[in-house]
C-alpha cells in the first residue's frame, strides 16, 4: 500500500476531474499523519494510540480508495482522438480498476461497444469500433480480467451518442461503453 | 410492324408498405445542352382516369439522367396518339429531335389494358421503333419505364436501367432509446418503396443478389453482427454466420456462386469467401490491421478491398485464388470502399484527398491512365454503387443533418437527390437489370 497507493490515489482523482467526473468531496484527505497525542502514561499507552491512530489512518485510506474505485467503475465511457484506435492515456487508471475487479469478481461479465464517428465509409468504422474496444479489452486483460468476461462488438457509426455534424458531436460519438 | 409483350411482374403483398420512407426526386443539375425530345401525353380510351401519366413518368425518366429535356405539353402545336396523325413540321418548328406518342386502350375479354408507342426521329421524318406492351393497370408505371429504357437504348445506344431498383437502408429517429432500422426497396427514382426488414438494432449493407431475388444484409438484431440472406418475394430469411466479433459487408459474387464478406474471428477484420453450395469458407486476407469492404471485379475472379495496413486506408485487389495483394490507390489521405466500373478500369470509390481537407467525396480513379476524377461536392459522401448500365453512381450523403440519397452520371454532368420524406436514408444498393 504505502506511497505506491499514495501515488495511484493522486493520479486517478486527476483522471476522474478530467473526464467531469464528480470526484467524491469527503474529509479523507484532510489529514493523513495521525493525531499527537499527549503521552501519560509510558511507553505502552504511547504505542497503543499509535497502533490506533495507524488503524484509524489505514481505515480512512481504505475508504478513500473504495469511493475512489466506486467513481471509477461508474465511469463506463471512454472517449477517443479522431482515426486513434488507442484510449486515452488519462484513462489508464480507471481502465486498470475496472481490470483488477474483473479479476476479482471471476462471475462479472462486461461487454465492450465500440463505436466511431460517422467521417468516413461506414463498414470501415465498424473495424475502427470493434479496434477502439479491442484496445480496451485488452487492457482489462492486462489487469488480471479475464478473456472469457468480456464481449466486444462493435457498432461502428451506426449508434451515435449525439447526431450532430460538430466535432463537439463526433468526440462524444468515438467512444467504449462498457455495459 | 408492332411487336406484342406481356409484362407481366411479381405481384408481391407488402405489409409494412405504409410504413416506408417516401423518396422524392429532385433533379439537381443536367447537362448544358440536353436532346430536346417530345413526349405527348398518351390518350386513354377509358372513362375514369388512370392511376399513372406514362407520358409523364417517361420524361421525368428522360430527363432524371440528365441527357434529355422534355417539351411541356402546354408548347405543343398538336397532340397526335399515332403514326397517322404526326405531322413532323408541327416538332421541327418546336426544335425537336425526337417525338413519342402513344395510346392507352382496354385489351379485348380482360382486365388488362394494352399500351401502343411509336418513336420518331423527328429531322428524319422517321419512326424507329413502334410496340404495343400490355399489362394490368397497376403495371403502369412499369410499362413507362420499359418504353424510357427503349427511348433511351434508341438514341444513346446504351440500355436504359429505368426498370431497375434500388435497396437502402433507412433510420427513423423516435427517442435516444429507440430507432427504428429498416431495409427498403424502391423503384430506382424513389417510388413505390416497400420494407423488406424491420429492427429496433441496426441493420447495414444490403446487397442484391445478381439475378436480384435475393438480399444479403448485416443485422444487430441478436446484439451482434450477423449477416443474413432474406428472399426478396417471401420474405424467407436464413442467418448465415455466427462467427465471434464482426460479421460484416456481404457482397455476391456477379456468377453468383460466392459470398464475400468480413470475419474478425481470427483476431482482425479480413476477406473472407463463402461458397454459396458448400458454405466452404476460404480466407482472402491475413494482416493484423483492418481489411474490410470487399466488391468483386466483374468476372468474380478478384475481390477488390480496403485495407489500413499501412496507417490510412487504401485500397487494394487480391484474386480469390489467393496471394499477395496489389494496392491500387496511393495519392489520397483516405480512400475506401472501392469498385470497378463494367471497363474493370474505373474504379469508384470513397476520397479523402489530404488530412487537412476534411470531405469525403465520391471520385472514380482510372488505374491505367492513373487519372482521378472527383464527382461530388458535398462533404460526408459515401456507399457508392453503379446502376448496371454503368451510366450513374447513386450514393449517401448528409444534407442539412439529414441522411440522402444522391446519384450522379459518371461524367459527373448531371446530378439528382432522393430526399427522404422522414429519417435518414442511406446505403443505397442499386440492382442488376431485373428484365
Amino acid at each position: 500500500m504505502g506511497t505506491h497507493s499514495m501515488k495511484f490515489f493522486r493520479t486517478t482523482i486527476l483522471a476522474i476531474s478530467i473526464m467531469g467526473v464528480a470526484a467524491c468531496s469527503s474529509s479523507g484527505d484532510e489529514e493523513m499523519a495521525a493525531p499527537v497525542v499527549a503521552d501519560t502514561s509510558g511507553i505502552d499507552a504511547t504505542t497503543a494510540a499509535a497502533a490506533r491512530a495507524e488503524a484509524e489512518r489505514l481505515a480512512r485510506e481504505r475508504e478513500a480508495q473504495q469511493r475512489m474505485e466506486a467513481a471509477a467503475l461508474n465511469t463506463t465511457v471512454f472517449y477517443f482522438d479522431f482515426d486513434v484506435s488507442e484510449f486515452l492515456a488519462s484513462d489508464r487508471d480507471v481502465l486498470a480498476i475496472h481490470g483488477r475487479n474483473l479479476a476479482s469478481n471471476t462471475s462479472r461479465r462486461i461487454r465492450l461497444e465500440g463505436h466511431a464517428d460517422e467521417r468516413g465509409t461506414r463498414e470501415y468504422n465498424l473495424a475502427l469500433g470493434e479496434r477502439r474496444a479491442n484496445s480496451i479489452r485488452d487492457y482489462l486483460v492486462v489487469n488480471g480480467a479475464s478473456l472469457s468476461q468480456i464481449e466486444t462488438v462493435s457498432y461502428g457509426e451506426e449508434r451515435p451518442a449525439n447526431n450532430g455534424q460538430t466535432e463537439a458531436a463526433y468526440r462524444l460519438n468515438r467512444r467504449v461503453e462498457i455495459k | 410492324m408492332r411487336t406484342m409483350r406481356h409484362i407481366f411482374l411479381l405481384g408481391l403483398i407488402f405489409s409494412k408498405m405504409a410504413m416506408a420512407a417516401e423518396l422524392n426526386i429532385e433533379i439537381t443539375q443536367g447537362v448544358d445542352n440536353p436532346i430536346p425530345i417530345a413526349v405527348v401525353p398518351f390518350s386513354w380510351e377509358g372513362t375514369s382516369p388512370l392511376a399513372e401519366d406514362i407520358g409523364a413518368v417517361v420524361s421525368a425518366d428522360l430527363q432524371q439522367v440528365g441527357e434529355f429535356r422534355a417539351l411541356p405539353p402546354g408548347n405543343m402545336l398538336s397532340m397526335p396518339d399515332e403514326a397517322a396523325e404526326v405531322f413532323f413540321r408541327d416538332w421541327r418548328i418546336l426544335a425537336q429531335d425526337y417525338l413519342l406518342v402513344g395510346k392507352i386502350t382496354h385489351s379485348p375479354g380482360s382486365q388488362l389494358v394494352q399500351v401502343q408507342y411509336e418513336f420518331f426521329d423527328v429531322a428524319r421524318e422517321q419512326k424507329l421503333i413502334g410496340e404495343v406492351l400490355t399489362g394490368s393497370v397497376s403495371q403502369l408505371r412499369d410499362i413507362a419505364h420499359e418504353i424510357s429504357n427503349v427511348v433511351y437504348q434508341q438514341v444513346t445506344g446504351t440500355r436504359g436501367a429505368f426498370s431497375t431498383e434500388i435497396l437502402y437502408v433507412s433510420a427513423q429517429f423516435v427517442s435516444p432509446e429507440l430507432t427504428y432500422y429498416r431495409i427498403e426497396k424502391a423503384d430506382y427514382d424513389g417510388h413505390r418503396s416497400q420494407v423488406l426488414v424491420e429492427s429496433q438494432e441496426p441493420l447495414m449493407s444490403p446487397a442484391w443478389s445478381p439475378d436480384g431475388s435475393q438480399v444479403a444484409y448485416l443485422s444487430f438484431e441478436t446484439n451482434l453482427p450477423r449477416i443474413y440472406i432474406q428472399e426478396m418475394a417471401t420474405g424467407q430469411r436464413r442467418q448465415i454466420t455466427d462467427f465471434p466479433g464482426i460479421n460484416s459487408s456481404p457482397v455476391w459474387s456477379p456468377d453468383g456462386a460466392k459470398l464475400a464478406m468480413v470475419l474478425s474471428k481470427d483476431g482482425s477484420p479480413d476477406i473472407y469467401v463463402m461458397d454459396l453450395t458448400t458454405n466452404q469458407l476460404t480466407r482472402l486476407t491475413d494482416h493484423p490491421r483492418a481489411e474490410t469492404e470487399p466488391s468483386w471485379t466483374e468476372d468474380s475472379r478478384s475481390v477488390v478491398f480496403t485495407s489500413d495496413r499501412t496507417g490510412q486506408p487504401q485500397i487494394y485487389q487480391v484474386p480469390i485464388t489467393g496471394g499477395f495483394p496489389e494496392r491500387l490507390t496511393f495519392d489520397c489521405f483516405y480512400c475506401s470502399k472501392g469498385r470497378f466500373l463494367p471497363d474493370g478500369k474505373n474504379l469508384v470509390h470513397v476520397r479523402r484527398d489530404t488530412r487537412e481537407d476534411n470531405s469525403y467525396s465520391i471520385a472514380i480513379f482510372n488505374i491505367e491512365t492513373q487519372r482521378v476524377i472527383t464527382l461530388t461536392d458535398t462533404s460526408l459522401d459515401e456507399s457508392p454503387s453503379v446502376a448496371p448500365n454503368g451510366s450513374m453512381i447513386m450514393f449517401a450523403t448528409k444534407v442539412g443533418g439529414r441522411g440522402i440519397l444522391d446519384a450522379v452520371s459518371i461524367d459527373g454532368r448531371v446530378k439528382f437527390r432522393l430526399p427522404s420524406a422522414q429519417g435518414d436514408v442511406r446505403e443505397p444498393s442499386w440492382s442488376p437489370f431485373l428484365n
